[in-house]
């Protein structure tokens, strides 16, 4: 999965480290509203993303809690 | 800085933003008051101990906790609810070869109901945008060296789930006193017990 790079003028919840970065999904962990319009609710997946793909180094990995419409299937 | 600290006026923007939310459909009326005592009601770091030391000795649940934290925690009479949403609990298990550690980079969500109100540091930019990037030298500001073969995740909460560490079992001792032995930064991946 590719979190998308979008940046809209609301609060969406992707941190900006971790936008148009390659990750796995892990898990799907439920259905919730999304943060700025609570009439829609999504899938939401814990993505994992290695630090180098994020920041160009580091060994460990991140976990990120994405909803469906904010990642693009590879 | 002045001496004075009036509080009146964001008092007044707090109940002025809350109507705003009401009148949007934004928030139910009731919302932020059973959030508000969930959370003056709410949970301490004996909480999130209780649940790690029967994970320990009780394999079974460790399962049920590692699958479905919610239901397990229910188990021993603690609950995640109370939260503006329902919250769910994620618990991550350290062990030999892998260290979790969590955050929240865009605000300061935390498992309140399992660990109680965060610390001040967990709050912090500082701890916020260093542990995602180099979390081996933020475990080594808080004292906690881990060995080298020793894999790291971070876990960012950025929707609706809370995280929790389960630290590895510090020692071979009855129930009661491996819950002594647990800390709020063992709970949290800032330490090893």
């Amino acid at each position: 999965m590719r979190t998308s790079r979008q940046d809209p003028p609301h609060h969406y919840r992707v941190p900006r480290y971790a936008r148009g970065a390659l990750g796995v999904v892990v898990e799907h962990i439920g259905e919730h509203p999304l943060p700025y319009d609570r009439s829609v609710v999504e899938p939401v997946f814990t993505v994992r993303f290695p630090a180098e793909q994020l920041f160009g180094s580091g060994t460990h990995d991140v976990t990120v809690d994405v909803w469906e419409t904010h990642l693009e299937a590879l | 800085m002045s001496d004075e600290h009036d509080d009146a006026a964001p008092a007044a923007q707090t109940r002025h933003v809350e109507g705003l939310l009401e009148a949007k459909g934004l928030l139910d009326a009731n919302e932020l008051d059973r959030a508000l005592e969930a959370f003056a009601s709410g949970g301490s770091p004996a909480q999130g101990a209780r649940v790690a030391a029967r994970a320990w000795v009780d394999d079974g649940f460790r399962t049920r906790l590692l699958m479905k934290a919610n239901d397990a925690v229910e188990e021993l009479g603690l609950s995640m609810g109370g939260g503006i949403q329902p919250q769910r609990l994620k618990v991550v298990a350290n062990s030999a070869t892998e260290h979790n550690v969590i955050v929240c980079t865009l605000c300061s969500c935390y498992p309140i109901a399992m660990l109680g109100p965060s610390p001040t540091w967990y709050k912090s930019e500082a701890y916020r945008s260093r542990v995602v990037r180099d979390p081996r030298s933020v475990l080594a500001d808080f004292g906690t060296t881990l060995p080298d073969d020793v894999h790291i995740t971070v876990w960012d909460a950025s929707s609706e789930t809370r995280y929790m560490v389960l630290p590895n079992k510090p020692a071979e001792l009855p129930e009661a006193d491996l819950a002594a032995m647990v800390t709020r930064n063992g709970l949290i991946g800032t330490a090893v017990l």
